[in-house]
């Protein structure tokens, strides 16, 4: 036996792990199987098909380029605003939450029902806030800005917790050695640890949200979401088209800038 | 530009050495967001008078939600089974069919113009948002779970795809290029040089994102696309809010298993 064969045998052996949970997704992916019938496919899906196609490749120009309140381009910044305010809104009620879900700062019980109450937030979907929210202050983007803000909290205020979690204490015992007091400690020895993560995740959270909003219009939320929908229910696909292009370009392009500001601000 | 306008401060350390301290940007990125929030303001009729006058409206939609109405778990068992089994059947399926879109869009093993297709395609499925791909999907495959289960599958084909192209064009290419030249076929190197390399990873984002669909299947049903969301539209429509709050009791409970199971496997992988 030489070395090679020898290293071959050395390598741990989990075959029967591999195999049970081989066996187990099987099962699960047939369970799954069961949910899915062909009775409701219709003879008209083909032509659908072909008419989404055809009216994302000849999507309706003037209302792509018109800056009327009806054209795709006051409709995706009205949803620029909706996500950038309800981002806003959403990071000045997440920091609070966050640093009183910290075992670090807090005492285990306070920072344990912070916690469910995080996840609570965080598992209810967007979509029901929204219609929560529509009986509050009716239709509109105002709606839709307060959804995002209370949906945004739960994912903004774990991520910021990771990152209070790891604060280097090393510091602020340097600090606390040539004769800092709180305040000095907090603006030289705790801010400029948080600030630049905090500013990153709200810039990743900006990004999601704005997807986000793109849907709300759905529930009468304010945004692009609305006639979306009404395009795409009353088949006027080259609508549809326009609207899509518009949405997919914005978002392309707030990703590709999040993505550069957040590698700056992360690398300094 | 910047640096010209307001000019560097000039400090002479002691050994006669000039360094220059760069302004700082803050004020004028604080000004720009300054501006941009009321820009926001005007676009969105956001008013806090209302918001204070009417803003505990949605703590009393809170409060009809608890105690929730324990009755209605009969109801919800089949929608929550079909939520769970939608994602399950399209983030399999969709990670499975992840793994050729990556290969295909990694522009260290085909040439540049393919993989510039293959990631603009990829881009292009990843921005659509779920509840659009989901609508269009029951437009093609009429209403039930299979559209929802579509609209989940090419997310996850976007979203894993995605995380896999970038950790294939990041693998160690040196054990692929020596099996090139034993005379492997690129297919062959890659499944026996990258592959290995990238599978830890990759199984680890189909987990994760089998989580996230879990979320997003949740509220599919809002368009008919199957699933729970289709009670949860109906019962809020009724202002039937305990049994509402049935429904997200449901889910949370949902959602906290399947997250705490696929995190136990995810830190075994990596």
């Amino acid at each position: 036996m030489d070395a090679i064969e020898k290293q071959l045998h050395a390598s741990p052996r989990n075959l029967r792990y591999i195999f049970t949970i081989a066996i187990l997704i099987l099962l699960l992916f047939i369970w799954s199987l069961t949910t899915v019938n062909l009775d409701n496919v219709s003879e008209s899906g083909l032509g659908i098909a072909a008419g989404i196609i055809g009216g994302i490749l000849n999507p309706d120009l003037d209302l792509l380029f018109s800056f009327t309140s009806q054209g795709v381009l006051y409709l995706l910044i009205e949803t620029i605003a909706i996500a950038f305010l309800g981002t806003i809104m959403g990071s000045i009620l997440a920091i609070p939450l966050a640093f009183l879900s910290a075992s670090k700062i807090v005492p285990k019980p306070v920072a344990s029902v912070t916690r469910l109450l995080l996840i609570i937030i965080r598992t209810i979907p967007a979509l029901v806030y929204g219609l929560m929210f529509i009986r509050v202050t009716g239709p509109g983007p105002f709606a839709g800005v307060l959804t995002i803000s209370l949906a945004s909290i739960g994912m903004l205020a774990k991520l910021f917790v990771d990152v209070i979690e790891e604060l280097d204490t090393n510091i602020l015992e340097s600090l606390d050695s040539i004769g800092c007091n709180t305040f000095e400690k907090i603006r030289y020895g705790i801010w400029p640890q948080l600030f630049s993560m905090f500013l990153s995740i709200i810039i990743y959270r900006f990004d999601m949200n704005l997807r986000e909003a793109s849907i709300l219009g759905i529930v009468g939320a304010g945004g692009i979401g609305a006639p979306l929908i009404f395009a795409m229910n009353a088949y006027r696909w080259s609508e549809v088209g326009s609207i899509l292009i518009g949405l997919v370009v914005l978002i392309l392009l707030v990703e590709f800038f999040s993505n550069r500001i957040r590698n700056k601000l992360v690398r300094g | 530009m910047y640096d010209r306008i307001f000019p560097p401060a000039k400090i002479t350390l002691p050994n006669g050495k000039i360094v220059y301290e760069k302004k700082s940007r803050a004020p004028i990125i604080l000004v720009l967001l300054v501006l941009a929030t009321i820009i926001s303001v005007r676009f969105t009729n956001f008013d806090l008078n209302t918001l204070f006058k009417r803003g505990h409206e949605f703590f009393v939609i809170i409060g009809q939600m608890i105690p929730p109405k324990w009755d209605y778990l009969n109801n919800i068992w089949k929608p929550l089974l079909d939520t769970i089994k939608m994602s399950l059947l399209g983030s399999i399926l969709g990670s499975i069919a992840a793994v050729p879109a990556a290969y295909f869009a990694s522009s260290n093993i085909v040439s540049k113009p393919v993989a510039a297709v293959a990631k603009f395609f990829l881009s292009i499925l990843r921005t659509l948002p779920t509840l659009v791909t989901a609508l269009i999907a029951t437009f093609i495959f009429g209403l039930g779970t299979l559209a929802g289960t579509v609209a989940i599958f090419l997310f996850t084909i976007a979203y894993v795809g995605k995380l896999l192209y970038e950790q294939i064009e990041n693998a160690n290419m040196g054990s692929f290029e020596a099996m090139e030249s034993i005379g492997m076929g690129r297919l062959q190197a890659f499944r026996y040089a990258i592959f290995p390399q990238v599978l830890p990873n990759y199984l680890s984002t189909s987990l994760f994102s089998f989580e996230g669909n879990v979320r997003y299947a949740a509220i599919l049903g809002y368009v008919g696309a199957g699933g729970i969301g289709l009670l949860l539209d109906e019962s809020l429509g009724w202002r039937d809010y305990s049994s509402v709050g049935m429904i997200l009791l449901m889910l949370i409970i949902t959602v906290y298993l399947i997250e705490k199971v696929s995190e136990h496997f995810r830190k075994k992988l990596i």
